[in-house]
């Protein structure tokens, strides 16, 4: 529990899960799910070496707010495409999105 | 309380639960977020899952974090997860079975992800900083964002601004503009 060992491993195994997640899954909002996953493991990371390394422990708790606010972002686009997406394809399976043209 | 319970009860043994019972919450939520077939199910295992992550920040000592962790990614990024879920009703299509060799390929990448970062956390040397200052306290926080780091603060709050713009724009005029088209066409 105050090792920073665990803390990177726990953190790993959730952005594995949500490799997992990203690589097998075919609707759109799943993905953005699993990517959700990814990015909180790699705030768990900063967290971690922000509390047990880290000189100024104020500086890691400020990247991981900035991770979450472009997070934030990512989501309001990515839902926004889905929307737009569903109701040009009336499908959110990615394997249904395979043309280029307008 | 028998000596027995008091042998349980002690603090170190209720934080060790604790912690046990917030990797629980993650993993739990994790593979409820990633397995299920079921968007809805998928949308509260990723909330499950975060809730157990704002736990584990507490344990590493910044409640203020767990707290914007609940509010921005349960509150915020969950729900609206939820309403595009709402508007584009996925749950009546029929979704074709899961092709297995890409769901083992899948397990096959991320097991090769997870065993080589492992073997790179396990076999580094983590050296601490020498010297160790400034404080865990909100308003250092506070400081920070508005000093040393106000033009990347200010640079994202620009970027969430043009986001949601874009969002906006996205899901409903650009769509509406093609709906009006095709109805054209048709």
């Amino acid at each position: 529990m105050n090792s920073l060992t665990v803390y990177l491993v726990a953190a790993l195994l959730l952005f594995c899960i949500g490799l997992f997640g990203l690589l097998q899954r075919r609707s759109l909002i799943g993905m953005l799910i699993s990517i959700e996953l990814m990015l909180n493991a790699a705030g768990i990371n900063f967290l971690a070496f922000n509390r047990f390394l880290a000189p100024d422990p104020a500086v890691g708790q400020i990247l991981v707010l900035f991770v979450m606010g472009i997070a934030a972002a990512e989501a309001a686009i990515a839902l926004s495409l889905i929307l737009a997406l569903f109701r040009r394809l009336r499908s959110i399976n990615i394997e249904q999105a395979r043309d280029l043209r307008g | 309380m028998t000596p027995l319970m008091a042998h349980y009860i002690r603090p170190e043994v209720i934080a060790y639960a604790c912690f046990g019972l917030v990797l629980l919450l993650v993993f739990a939520g994790a593979l409820i977020a990633v397995i299920p077939r079921n968007i809805i199910y998928n949308v509260f295992g990723l909330a499950t899952s975060l809730i157990g992550v704002a736990g584990l920040f507490i344990f590493l000592g910044s409640e203020f974090l767990a707290l914007m962790e609940v509010l921005i990614y349960v509150g915020a990024i969950a729900i609206a997860i939820v309403f595009a879920i709402m508007l584009s009703q996925p749950m009546h299509l029929q979704i074709p079975p899961r092709w297995r060799p890409k769901v083992i390929f899948s397990l096959a990448v991320s097991a090769v992800v997870f065993v080589s970062f492992g073997v790179l956390v396990a076999h580094t040397d983590w050296q601490a900083a020498a010297v160790r200052g400034g404080g865990w306290r909100v308003r250092r926080l506070g400081e920070l964002l508005l000093t040393r780091y106000e033009l990347a603060f200010e640079l994202i709050s620009l970027v969430l601004l043009v986001a949601i713009i874009g969002a906006v724009i996205t899901a409903a005029a650009l769509s509406r503009s093609q709906a009006g088209r095709e109805e054209e066409g048709a």
